[in-house]
């Protein structure tokens, strides 16, 4: 599997995005500046964790005009898989590849630490890893992981099953007590309508290793690989 | 990027401005004294000009000429065999083996959190960073040591969420993980907070920067952000005292750019890499001035700068501001003849501003110009070396009396005690501080804040490097020589206790004004325990920072000489942490023989409402024994599971290491020769608590024997609450929820 990791001005886990990539596909990805213009031969992308453009004007909102996003959203209607990890899941929902926004936490303050998800759906590529209604647990990291949508965008992604993942308790209780950042319907990450595209809030890279405490996260990059891989 | 023209106009200009009438409003305006106007005189033969006295002002202040401090400063010990670069450059370097270094240094931001806590902060974590990357080396960690007023001083809260969410703002922005860390309030702070910001980088060994500009007429280079009118007489304001009107220094605090920061590093490190540069140095305090006649300085020749090429953000800016300007995010290069291109190319593609301003020279003077004028022209060397050196009088803090632990009221009961500590702002988890820092990112981060040490892999490797900060500034304030021993052996132990080898430590000296010799009679003494405990331990300073004048209206700070260390685990796997791991592990107090002393204990301010008599004595040689033993039954794989005993004493440490694994104790009564509580809450140093298979506790327990060493067994680890015959079990649910509670009720969370 080919990989490329997309570098904004102020992305901050590329690399870490990259060294999960390479563990698990055996090749290092294509790390690639955001001033290209053609994403080259690749089997998936991923929009890596930071603070492009520093969260200027909004997260992502900078980043979402610029060239090598022409080409991801032309291979996204196309079907590539694309991921886009906390910073990266603000960049798709400004370049419009997701519906919604990522607003500022609840709380008001930058909150770091390890959540727990239930896993909504398996069928989209990136989820293939994981049991329906299994629980994981990855980190956070963000100020902005709020997810607002209208009723109607709501009612859309839940009736379509485009709900990837959503923040619950360790048992696997969707409670508001379970939800860190104030998001609808405890979202931490959604789907595109074809199931290619996936946004989500929390760093499935950051515990795909054992020696840092766990590897829920590196399932998703597996079931990934295993989707793409030729039949 | 101006290609500096040849014959650059700008910079043939010789007519001179215009001298100053130096009015003694105009000197004191510019913290100078009478006596050292005069110095200036002397020096320049003539009047100075106006940005010439500016250049003195900063130059001399206290906080880049260390004026008070130096002599002291210089009875520290700096060099050992892991010691690449000592005191004196932009961070100290120590060898991690294999061609690994860590480049580190904590620095002080005290006076501008006070005034504006947000940007205070934020710039101080951007400034310690470029003073690492200067180095070559990649910011890896941070970490910072925080000191507030008292909890319900009407500032506090204020100024607690400003700083913590100005050290997230910047270091998450920045993409570097913050690792750990300490927080202590106190009403000695109320009127003048401490932030003090330690950053880890790594380099290689043999790809280190200097800032020693050697070679003539090699191209000087202004690169990052725009210079502004923002932060100037900065460093001149850091080291005077508060008065009421401090408020209205908030101008005189820089505002921070943490994206520019995130864009220079990968900048500078991309132009390392070239190979092009010949010295590099941040613009920190006294901006352009001090890095450019340090630079031109250490590499023995002159420097001509031309300020019109400089890049401006305001209009209009003079030649004064511009050298005083303390605008963030900027670097200046001393680049190897020709390479100008090239560095252009790469500050390009980052979309950072690049200029060159001027270019080294034969004559050893600091020549700068601006719209066609002489505006500064000084010897370097005497301008650098020239500073005013002064032995201040000072007064040794008198020694206190031992407080005998049958002195301290023992509580009702020991469990109803520890809730209530724990529950307090002493004790109580920091959790709502560091959730607000990314500790994670860059995806090394093996152990995590909370515990005694952060540690971090040296990315690739089987390595980690271990940090942390440390002072207890209620032991300084009793006994300076004594407490500041202890900060030293604390920031030892607490590498200790994860199996890092300690290797160096950085400091951050924080006092209030050196004028007084009651102040400076501290500040003597903390160099005389830290020079003593850094001898024993063989853990030598490498870096450090001053700051004085931590006052207002005449009351001053406890003495808060704040330590950063840093160590490294040759085997990344092979490492502790204090959360308890599994039923039926043996619990082990093991270290220096216990005393129960109470003397400035939290027991004793708890239970007495006072701190009172001497603090903890500190044995260093013990210290040394104990440690070296635990660091060795980590190795060896005896034990995954240490923490040091250390605030509180040693019910609170079990206490800690139940919460942090969720499991609970069997604790055995106390039978030894000490009244109950002071072998409980005692805060005697050099101690550890073990968790451990019982099968090896009896050997462990005869090694520690043999190296003249107690140890004693504590209890078993089981169940899901703190048991003690005689006390009523205590839930590990009730104590986590009093021991979270606090510090969100307090912030309104």
């Amino acid at each position: 599997m080919r990989s490329t990791v997309i570098v904004f001005p102020g992305s901050n886990c590329d690399r870490d995005a990259a060294v999960v990539l390479e563990a698990v596909t055996g090749r290092a990805p294509t790390m690639l500046w955001h001033g290209e213009t053609d994403l080259g031969d690749t089997d998936v992308v991923v929009l890596p964790g930071g603070f492009c453009y520093g969260d200027y004007l909004r997260p992502g909102a900078i980043a979402a005009p610029s060239p090598i996003m022409s080409a991801v959203s032309a291979r996204a209607r196309d079907g590539l898989p694309v991921l886009g990890i906390c910073n990266g899941f603000q960049v798709l929902t400004e370049a419009r590849l997701l519906p919604g926004a990522l607003m500022r936490n609840a709380s008001l303050t930058y909150v770091c630490r390890d959540v727990h998800l239930r896993v909504e759906q398996t069928t989209a590529p990136f989820l293939r890893g994981y049991e329906k209604d299994q629980v994981i647990r990855i980190p956070i990291a963000h100020h902005d992981g709020n997810y607002f949508a209208d009723d109607a965008t709501l009612n859309a992604l839940e009736d379509g099953g485009q709900v990837a993942l959503r923040y619950c308790e360790e048992g696997g209780a969707i409670t508001p007590d379970a939800n860190p950042n104030g998001s609808r319907n405890n979202i931490a990450g959604i789907l595109n309508k074809e199931g290619n595209v996936l946004g989500m809030m929390p760093h499935p890279e950051r515990l795909a290793d054992a020696a840092l405490g766990g590897t829920d996260g590196r399932a998703l990059f597996e079931g990934l690989l295993d989707a793409l891989a030729p039949a | 990027m101006t290609a500096s023209p040849a014959p650059d106009a700008a910079a043939d200009a010789r007519e001179r401005a215009p001298l100053v009438e130096a009015t003694p409003a105009l000197i004191a305006e510019h913290g100078l004294t009478g006596d050292e106007y005069e110095r200036v005189l002397t020096i320049m033969g003539r009047a100075p000009t106006l940005c010439e006295l500016g250049v003195f002002s900063v130059m001399w202040s206290e906080h880049c000429s260390y004026k008070s401090s130096r002599v002291w400063l210089k009875t520290l010990p700096t060099s050992g065999p892991h010691v690449i670069q000592g005191p004196g450059e932009n961070a100290g370097v120590v060898d991690l083996g294999d061609g690994d270094a860590a480049v580190f240094k904590m620095e002080s931001h005290n006076h501008p959190s006070y005034i504006e806590p947000y940007q205070g902060a934020a710039t101080g974590v951007g400034g310690i960073m470029r003073d690492v990357f200067t180095m070559g080396a990649r910011p890896i960690a941070n970490l910072n040591a925080l000191r507030f007023g008292a909890p319900d001083h009407p500032k506090t809260r204020h100024l607690v969420s400003g700083v913590v969410a100005g050290i997230g703002g910047y270091g998450n922005c920045v993409g570097v993980p913050t690792i750990g860390g300490e927080t202590n309030f106190d009403a000695g702070y109320n009127n003048n907070i401490l932030v003090n910001a330690m950053c880890v980088g790594l380099a290689r060994t043999d790809r280190i920067f200097y800032s020693a500009a050697k070679g003539v007429d090699l191209p000087v280079v202004y690169v990052g952000s725009k210079t502004g009118r923002d932060g100037i007489h900065g460093a001149t304001m850091a080291s005077a005292e508060f008065d009421d009107a401090s408020d209205e220094k908030r101008p005189t605090v820089q505002v921070g750019d943490p994206f520019t920061e995130k864009l220079l590093i990968e900048a500078c490190l991309e132009l390392m890499a070239a190979d092009v540069i010949i010295a590099i140095q941040d613009m920190g305090a006294a901006g352009l001035t001090s890095s450019s006649c340090e630079m031109a300085d250490k590499g023995g020749v002159g420097i001509d700068l031309t300020l019109d090429h400089v890049p401006q953000r305001e209009r209009g800016m003079s030649a004064y501001e511009m050298m005083l300007s303390e605008s963030q995010e900027r670097m200046l290069v001393v680049l190897k003849p020709g390479s100008e291109e090239t560095a252009r190319a790469i500050f390009t593609k980052w979309g950072l501003d690049i200029a060159v301003i001027g270019r080294t020279t034969d004559t050893g003077r600091m020549v700068v110009r601006h719209r066609g004028v002489v505006e500064v022209d000084i010897p370097v060397a005497t301008l650098a070396d020239s500073a005013p050196l002064y032995e201040r009088p000072y007064e040794l803090t008198p020694a206190k009396g031992l407080i005998l632990a049958e002195w301290v009221t023992p509580p009702a009961s020991l469990f109803d005690t520890l809730e209530a500590m724990m529950g307090g702002p002493h004790l109580s988890a920091r959790r709502w501080i560091w959730e607000q820092y990314d500790h994670m990112v860059m995806g090394d981060t093996i152990g995590r804040p909370g515990g005694d040490a952060g540690v971090v892999r040296i990315h690739g490797t089987t390595k980690a490097l271990a940090a942390t900060c440390d002072c207890t500034p209620r032991y300084v304030a009793a006994d300076p020589d004594m407490g500041t021993r202890q900060a030293v052996v604390e920031a030892w132990r607490n590498l200790t206790a994860v199996g890092a080898t300690p290797l160096a430590i950085t400091d951050n000296m924080n006092f209030a004004s050196p004028e007084r010799p009651v102040v400076m009679g501290q500040f003597v003494g903390a160099c005389a325990g830290m020079r003593a405990a850094c001898e024993a331990l063989a853990f030598p300073v490498v870096s450090g920072n001053v700051s004085l004048y931590n006052e207002t209206n005449g009351v001053g700070i406890p003495p808060t000489p704040a330590i950063g260390g840093v160590g490294v685990l040759p085997d990344a796997s092979k490492r502790a942490d204090v959360a308890l791991k599994r039923d039926g592990d043996l619990l082990l107090l093991l270290g220096v023989h216990e005393q129960g002393h109470l003397g400035q204990s939290l027991y004793q301010q708890h239970a007495m409402g006072t701190l009172e008599g001497a603090p903890p004595p500190v044995d260093l040689d013990a210290e040394r024994a104990a440690g070296d033993l635990v660091r060795t039954l980590i190795r060896e794989g005896t034990t995954d599971t240490v923490h040091d005993v250390s605030d509180g004493g040693l019910l609170v440490a079990l206490a800690e290491m139940a919460l942090a694994g969720d499991r609970g104790l069997q604790l055995y009564p106390y039978e030894g020769r000490l009244p109950t509580h002071a072998a409980w809450f005692g805060e005697d140093q050099g101690r550890y608590v073990l968790a451990l298979d019982p099968a090896r506790g009896e050997d462990v327990i005869e090694r520690a024997r043999l190296l003249g060493l107690g140890a004693r067994v504590l209890g078993r680890v089981t169940g899901d609450a703190l048991m003690l015959p005689g006390e009523a079990p205590l839930a590990l649910a009730t104590l986590r929820s009093a021991h979270e509670r606090w510090l969100p009720a307090l912030m309104g969370a």
